[in-house]
């Protein structure tokens, strides 16, 4: 392994500016940094390792309705949170279908946000790879790429945003508390993650030295409760990263649809809400034809990267399901099997 | 008194012989506790560490490698490439016995597959050596590598799998087909598989001067003693290997590879003990896998449902450099009855590393293919798929025309069927839904293995103190071969297992052959049973001949060695116990060996194989694609069951790997230049705990007086047969979808 310096600053301030400096990687789980680090793509001089940094492990609720998540909670403490995912269930949900239970007890919700594709290209150092080595091409668009983007690629990066967690959040309209070199500042989870476009190497929008303190759910995101859901089909029950995911989240008021949320995962290098899917659905009556509209309108732009023409038609099902549980109303508990399609399956033993 | 007290050794619930009690594992609670020490846990004063450097490119050759860089850097010691690499005895690349497979030892510059070993570091920690790996940064000529199915000119090997013939042919196939009222034609696809067992390849080696002394996990102890002395011009009491516990093998511990090997040469290079483990993306080429197949079946099937053909032709790949044919089709041999079978075998060369055997090779591949297209027959004929293959039983085996040592099969079917259900299954697909409208099906395979034999020798002794001593060399991949050895040990001698010291795991002790071919408790377990046996009559003749004895005389009519006395057969009042006639003999001990091999006698009148019976049942999603195996029985005949309890595990653990192949598993190779591009766990997928359904598995009685004089036919693999099939048939009853590419895709059930 290339040898590193390892600090451990006391306070955000300190870790902003060890981390400003070229080199730096900010540590906190490591669960995806280190990984990186031991294939060789990811080579630091610096990590500034953040998780003992005070303040950043609470879920605080503010007076104006919002939640504040602190970056260093673990995403398992979060869905375990019974306040928290009563108000906002398809959070909880997906981040119970995330990784592995060991991985999710480790994992940070700012490490989440900032977790790395899993394209094969990028992680095998011998195949070029835009994001990894800016510039060097791109070997997934003619490769092994079934489970590359549908939505969003560009010829220099056909990559996918892992998380299940940034999905619902999106949906949500998640917002970024950012610590950075000139003070404080907020963004929408929606603007973190960038498109690749013709700079794919630049995974979000985030500056040196930047970094995630919080994520707030607005007030407006617990009035879906009664109606949300988190839907990922994957290629094994568990621990596995989707191959198309959906986030719905409807506010249900006499029979009709007085606003929805949708996005979807898998699909594109950030988690992909589905704007005028919403828009149609606004004021709709919550059915099938509906739901079959809204699938349309969400993967409109969709087209293949490669061997993947088939996530567009599945991704397209998955609206339709993921509105149709939504409708159907959140389960009074999170299912055994979190965001499976399993997930109503009796009997069902295992996380 | 609790009721469940793990640590009372559960022997003492036997009635009578230790074998067929379902003792738990003796090395349990050592592994429980870390303190089973395996092959990488060893640390020696001094030792350093050795990494490998592996290739990124298929094809070509090494032109640079920045060893000065690699030197540079803090901790590192030395370098070992082609240019330094200590001599060997023998040149790797002659194959000095059909077990000998050519392996990379730097011997040159050329790179034949991606992941090939081209360099080792040797360094004072683990991560200084992997940065010196690093640091090597290779520059290479590249040439277009072969991959997959179609790479190249087609050929026929000369054999398959271990020196099978590669056609086989019985009856009249195209007369068969003609006249066939009803005819599949159907091809199969596999996909290259990887071992993956939990412990990667390691070794510890440090040499004293013409000696070494050797930590590794091998299924083959003397096998290797004997590579290791052939390459390093050793003598082979100079080399003491210990292999005490594999973390599983899967056949890709059981032949040397070029890892271990590098690991010596390394030792040797810098003078002092060295460690060198694979990572995990390592072991996805040098130390073997399962080839990937195109199979096609072609079966005709008269109105009656009778098979009238069988023809099975498998399509697989070896390396450029060596041979090793995945003997796909050779699954068609023994299962049905046909008047009519020929299964061949093609063949092309790509840049990959050897394939080699791989938990039932050619059973599982061959099985998928064949039960899936049994299948197929069955809803072409219109007949329950279990009716139909009862309709087409094999009383004798088809193509060799020999009757079965022994054959339960019809027993799996009917208590498989019962405890599953099966009369309640539907014919039509798609046609079966549960209360969340997901869509169900049951599917069935059926599972064979052949009971195989190798060689092995064994020492036992009984000493004054009554208890005894048993010595072999056997190999513990996590099956449980500490205890179940220990049973027969026990049982050969007369004695309760906990009087019974069993000694293993290294090789100084007498060969047991490989641990694989599912033929390790057969064939060392006959190894320790005539020893044991031969230990006994010496101490019957000390007895009988002794007129002091209470045995004296009963030399014709013989004796009954039981709970460390001899009984007179005829007259069990008249006893005397073991350490009573060595006392008076005195001796200190009474000794003898005995080996276990199979009889080709037997062989030669008698087919010998296990089988079982596995149903599955599956559910899947109609709009989404996804699959999950909700429920699974297996029924298996193995002949004797020398403990349930670990042969369920093993049972279990092959289907589990029977829903890997269906579902799940597969290795996938960049077309363009060969490297596999999910070399990690995380993403080369097998079943999680959640895709693992509740698993029951039954064992029929089968008493087998011919296989071997314990009866035992082994279990290691044919839990795989049968299952993957199982779970494939049962996709396609659930969705109307039949799949013939493995694993089963979620695109492909989009329907």
């Amino acid at each position: 392994m290339k040898q590193f310096e390892y600090v451990r600053p006391a306070s955000i301030a300190e870790a902003v500016a060890a981390a400003a400096q070229p080199g730096s990687a900010y540590l906190a789980a490591g669960t995806n940094l280190l990984d990186l680090m031991k294939g060789g793509v990811s080579r630091p001089d610096r990590l500034v390792d953040v998780t003992r940094l005070p303040g950043l492990d609470r879920v605080e609720p503010l007076a104006d309705g919002s939640v504040r998540i602190g970056a260093l909670v673990r995403n398992a403490n979060l869905a375990h949170d019974a306040r928290f995912a009563k108000a906002y269930p398809a959070v909880a949900e997906a981040l119970l279908s995330g990784a592995s239970a060991q991985l999710r007890n480790a994992a940070t919700v700012g490490g989440n946000l900032l977790q790395r594709t899993r394209c094969a290209y990028f992680y095998d150092t011998a195949s070029r790879c835009n994001k990894r080595e800016a510039g060097s091409g791109c070997d997934a668009r003619d490769g092994e790429n079934r489970l590359h983007a549908v939505l969003g690629w560009s010829e220099g990066c056909i990559a996918t945003h892992p998380s299940d967690f940034c999905v619902p959040l999106v949906a949500l309209d998640a917002i970024v508390e950012i610590e950075g070199k000139s003070g404080r500042r907020e963004l929408p989870l929606a603007e973190l993650h960038r498109l690749p476009g013709d700079a794919p190497e630049r995974d979000s929008a985030l500056q040196p030295g930047d970094l995630i303190v919080a994520v707030r759910l607005p007030a407006s995101a617990r009035t879906f409760a009664t109606h949300a859901r988190y839907l990922k089909v994957r290629e094994r029950t568990s621990y596995a990263f989707a191959v198309v995911s959906a986030a719905a989240a409807l506010r249900i008021e006499n029979g009709r649809i007085a606003e929805a949320r949708l996005a979807l995962g898998g699909v594109a290098a950030k988690p992909w809400r589905a704007d005028t899917a919403e828009q149609v659905l606004k004021g709709a009556t919550p059915d099938a034809a509906s739901f079959q509209q809204a699938a349309q309108l969400a993967l409109a732009g969709a087209k293949p990267s490669g061997d993947n023409a088939f996530k567009i038609e599945l991704a397209r099902r998955i609206v339709v399901r993921a509105l149709t549980l939504a409708a159907a109303g959140t389960p009074a508990r999170v299912p055994a099997l979190p965001a499976s399609p399993f997930a109503s399956v009796s009997g069902a033993l295992h996380v | 008194m609790s009721e469940l007290n793990l640590t009372t050794a559960p022997a003492h619930v036997r009635h009578g012989s230790n074998i067929g009690q379902p003792l738990t594992r003796r090395d349990g609670v050592l592994k429980v506790k870390g303190q089973a020490t395996y092959a990488a846990d060893n640390h020696l004063p001094g030792m350093l560490f050795a990494v490998i450097a592996a290739s990124s490119i298929a094809r070509g050759h090494v032109t640079s490698l920045d060893v000065a860089a690699a030197k540079r850097h803090p901790g590192v010691v030395e370098v070992m490439t082609s240019a330094n690499r200590p001599k060997l005895a023998i040149d790797p690349e002659i194959k000095t016995n059909p077990f000998v497979f050519r392996m990379e030892s730097l011997q040159n510059d050329e790179v034949r597959y991606a992941n090939q070993p081209i360099a080792v570091v040797i360094a004072q920690s683990l991560e200084a050596a992997t940065e010196g790996a690093a640091l090597l940064a290779p520059r290479y000529e590249a040439l277009p590598p072969r991959v997959g199915l179609d790479a190249g000119e087609v050929f026929v090997p000369p054999v398959v799998g271990v020196g099978n013939p590669t056609v086989n042919e019985h009856g009249d196939v195209e007369a068969g087909l003609a006249s066939a009222a009803k005819q599949i034609d159907a091809t199969y696809e596999t996909p290259p598989q990887y071992h993956n067992a939990m412990e990667p390849h390691a070794i510890v080696v440090a040499w004293d001067g013409d000696k070494l002394s050797i930590d590794m996990p091998t299924q083959g102890l003397i096998l290797s003693r004997a590579r290791i002395a052939e390459l390093f011009g050793l003598a082979h009491e100079n080399i003491h290997i210990r292999s005490p516990f594999l973390g599983g093998g899967f056949g890709s511990k059981g032949l040397m590879g070029g890892p271990p090997v590098l690991g010596i040469m390394a030792a040797k290079l810098v003078g002092k003990p060295v460690k060198l483990v694979l990572r995990r993306e390592q072991m996805y080429g040098p130390v073997g896998h399962r080839a990937p197949t195109r199979q096609r079946l072609r079966l005709g099937a008269d109105g009656e449902g009778q098979l009238t053909a069988i023809e099975h032709h498998a399509r697989t790949v070896s390396s450029s450099y060596d041979d090793f044919y995945e003997p796909a089709a050779d699954a068609s041999h023994t299962l049905y009855a046909s008047p009519a079978i020929r299964t061949t075998h093609d063949a092309v060369r790509v840049d990959t590393g050897t394939p080699l055997f791989m938990r039932a090779p050619g059973e599982a591949t061959g099985s998928i293919a064949l039960e899936s297209a049994i299948d197929e027959m069955a809803f072409a004929c219109g007949m329950d798929p279990l009716a139909f293959r009862l309709k087409n039983y094999a009383e004798v085996e088809p193509i060799s025309g020999k009757p079965f040592s022994s054959k339960a099969l019809r027993a799996c079917y009917e208590q498989g069927a019962t405890r599953f259900g099966w009369s309640k299954r539907k014919l039509a697909p798609r046609g079966m839904r549960d209360d969340a409208g997901l869509l169900v099906g049951w599917g069935m395979g059926t599972a064979t293995f052949p009971a195989l034999m190798f060689q092995a020798e064994a020492r036992a002794a009984i000493r004054r103190d009554g208890s005894g001593v048993v010595e072999i060399g056997t190999h513990d991949m996590g099956q449980g071969a500490w205890t179940a050895f220990a049973q027969i040990a026990a049982d050969g001698l007369g004695l309760d297992v906990d009087r019974v010291e069993f000694r293993s795991g290294h090789s100084n002790l007498p060969d047991a052959g490989i641990a694989g071919g599912s033929a390790h408790t057969a064939t060392a377990g006959a190894a320790i049973h005539n020893a044991g046996a031969a230990v006994i009559a010496k101490l019957a003749d000390l007895a009988t001949k002794d007129e002091r004895s209470p045995l004296f005389g009963a030399g014709n009519t013989g004796v009954i060695a039981r709970d460390g006395k001899l009984f007179r057969r005829d007259d069990e009042s008249r006893g005397e116990s073991y350490s009573d006639i060595l006392a008076r003999a005195g001796l200190a001990e009474i000794e003898a060996r005995g080996t276990g091999a199979a009889n080709p006698a037997a062989m030669e009148e008698y087919a010998m194989h296990a089988h079982g019976a596995v149903f599955a049942e599956v559910k899947v999603d109609p709009e989404l694609g996804q699959v999950r195996v909700t429920r699974m029985v297996g029924t298996f005949a193995a002949g004797r069951i020398v403990n349930p309890h670990l042969v369920k595990s093993q049972l279990f653990g092959g289907m589990i790997w029977g829903v890997s192949f269906a579902l799940h598993e597969e290795a996938i190779t960049d077309r363009r230049t060969g490297r596999i591009m999910n070399a990690n766990l995380g993403e080369y997928h097998i079943p999680v705990n959640a895709d693992v359904p509740s698993l029951d598995v039954l064992t029929v009685e089968e008493h087998d007086p011919h296989v071997n004089a314990l009866g035992i036919k082994g279990v290691g693999e044919i839990g795989i047969t049968g299952s993957a099939g199982a779970v494939a048939n049962a996709v396609w009853h659930a969705t109307g979808v039949r799949v013939r590419r493995f694993p089963i895709r979620i695109e492909e059930l989009l329907v």
